[in-house]
């Protein structure tokens, strides 16, 4: 099986004006991806743009692959322009995968971050306590898909036009109140955007410290330009504390997303 | 059951000879494309690669630049990776074992910040068992001369490739810079000062502005280019380097299919190397070697070396 296949596109579709969902069907045996795990896709092997784009799995269901984009650049709108029928050469299933989670769990997911998150509650159905938080109702894209497979579902917007108004991780703070407890959830997956994760951060700092909190890990996947997705071109690192340091001297080195990630313990990363 | 013509059976020779190491066919990786190959081994046979070329080792690991360190251009992608590595030591004792088990030549490219540091590198690579060439990557700063880069002064270039020369009996590659307004001079240089061979182009400098930051989009301001943008540069540039030098010249610059190889072929490279390819196709470089056999015997030749500075110009 080689990580290096030919794909046909089946369909490619608008969800709504910013989100599309791809599906590949591969024309050779593939390896089963794993929830977290993502792919580098082109649409056509064309010099402009150059470079594939990592993309998430977001379901793999009777031998088709799906991925949830958002047209943002060149390499995304040309995917777009992708018809059923058309051939493309994939590389994947790349990277480390979400840890299996043990009992209940919190899934915290800002914007198209859902796409990761979204095999992990699928494969775990009704552990999850999802939050999920977007800029407005628009950019909430498998909203009933995702409540449909979480325990429980917290919504936010930044302009209140679904759920409540506000911040994701503000009411993931209400919920880990510890003298409000109603969970057994010890662990939290998340993905978004940078700010969204460097809160979470701070929130599981003080959670770790507070005796009575039940929190006790969390993971995040991380996001970089990334040309080549399989660790060879070392564009796409993250500063990490560790013990295997290049000289004891640094206190981090640089891992790549693409091959020691794209999930990390949130604890290892350095946020700047 | 027709009869096949003697020219379909017969398959033709695609080995090349570089300075004393033989390659089964001419086309090897450009270094920092391709890690220290066991990030590909899961997508191609090593065996079949004319030969490996390495990520840039140096003496001492090195952390790289902060992030962004790449950003796609118009048909290529910027780099300033800023020569992350885990340094020679590391490499022999952790990677070189693995590369050790297929039939392809390891080339060590390898760097320094002060001829010191290129010497005792050169020296440490040359005598682990498994190492066949070593190429010398000049473009980078010299710390004890004011950081001039090595390759785009022809003194301070002389003086660091005649000084690697001493430290090594392995074929020494020197790849030369393209940031230099006369890159045959540069060969030339290299060529007098000792250097078995001369592989270019490496990248070319570039920068890409985030206009709502003003700001550069890569962490280090500037970023070196690859990939189809640079190859007619490339080209050309191999082309002034064969009328100038005898020693072999591996071509590379956004090598992306057998024939964009061919054209570096018959501009007058003896091998070529594949890059900013990998990262698209991994088994880019397995294509075009199956790309340039076919040329051959399409064109009815027997060997690759009849291809090599084949270029006609004028009437």
């Amino acid at each position: 099986m080689s990580k290096y296949f030919k794909a046909k596109t089946v369909d490619n579709f608008s969800l709504n004006k910013h989100f599309s969902l791809l599906n590949l069907s591969p024309l050779s045996d593939i390896d089963i991806p794993q929830p977290g795990q993502f792919y580098m896709l082109q649409a056509g092997d064309t010099c402009d743009p150059l470079l594939k784009r990592p993309f998430s799995i977001f379901r793999y269901e009777d031998n088709l692959l799906s991925f949830l984009y958002r047209i943002r650049g060149k390499g995304t709108l040309s995917l777009s322009r992708l018809k059923s029928g058309d051939i493309i050469n994939v590389i994947g299933p790349l990277g480390n995968s979400y840890p299996v989670p043990d009992g209940d769990f919190i899934a915290l997911a800002g914007g198209i971050g859902i796409a990761s998150l979204l095999p992990l509650l699928d494969r775990f159905k009704n552990r999850a306590y999802l939050f999920y938080g977007a800029r407005n109702k628009e950019e909430l894209v498998m909203i009933d898909a995702a409540k449909g497979i979480s325990k429980e579902t917290f919504i936010t917007t930044d302009d209140g036009s679904e759920g409540k108004k506000g911040l994701i991780t503000d009411s993931l703070i209400d919920f880990l109140n510890p003298s409000r407890i109603t969970h057994h959830a010890s662990r939290i997956y998340a993905c978004g955007p940078t700010p969204m994760l460097k809160e979470l951060h701070r929130i599981i700092k003080s959670q770790i410290q507070n005796p009575k909190s039940q929190i006790i890990e969390c993971y995040v996947s991380m996001e970089e330009h990334m040309a080549c997705g399989v660790g060879a071109c070392l564009g796409c690192v993250v500063k990490v504390r560790g013990q295997e340091t290049v000289d004891s001297s640094q206190k981090w080195i640089y891992k790549r997303v693409c091959k020691e990630g794209p999930v990390f313990d949130i604890k290892d990363i350095i946020w700047e | 059951m027709g009869i096949t013509p003697n020219s379909e059976l017969r398959t033709p020779n695609l080995s090349v000879d570089i300075a004393g190491l033989k390659l089964k066919n001419p086309v090897m990786t450009a270094s920092g494309t391709f890690g220290y190959g066991e990030e590909y081994s899961e997508f191609l046979d090593l065996s079949m690669l004319g030969a490996i070329v390495v990520k840039g080792l140096s003496i001492t690991p090195r952390q790289g630049n902060p992030t962004p360190r790449i950003v796609e251009t118009p048909a290529g992608m910027l780099n300033a990776i800023g020569l992350q590595n885990i340094g020679v030591e590391t490499f022999i004792k952790e990677k070189l074992p693995f590369l050790k088990q297929f039939k392809t030549p390891v080339i060590a490219n390898f760097f320094g910040d002060s001829i010191d540091e290129y010497i005792h590198a050169a020296e440490v690579l040359s005598n682990a068992e498994g190492v066949h060439a070593l190429e010398m990557n000049i473009s980078c700063p010299n710390k004890q001369a004011g950081w001039i880069v090595f390759g785009t002064d022809p003194k301070t270039m002389e003086q660091v490739v005649t000084a690697v020369r001493k430290a090594t009996k392995l074929p020494l590659i020197v790849k030369l810079s393209p940031n230099v307004t006369d890159i045959g001079l540069m060969a030339k240089v290299a060529e007098n000062a000792g250097a078995d061979a001369v592989s270019l182009i490496n990248t070319i400098t570039g920068m890409v502005v985030d206009v709502k930051k003003r700001r550069p989009v890569l962490a280090n301001n500037t970023g070196g280019l690859s990939g189809p943008a640079v190859r007619p540069i490339a080209v050309r540039m191999v082309w002034e380097v064969y009328k100038v030098v005898k020693i072999p010249i591996i071509g590379m610059g956004g090598i992306m299919n057998a024939n964009d190889a061919l054209e570096f072929l018959i501009a007058g490279a003896r091998a070529v190397a594949v890059g900013t390819a990998n990262f698209v196709n991994p088994t880019a470089t397995i294509e075009i070697t199956e790309g340039l056999k076919r040329f051959l015997k399409e064109e009815g030749l027997s060997d690759i070396n009849e291809i090599i500075g084949s270029l006609k110009v004028g009437s």
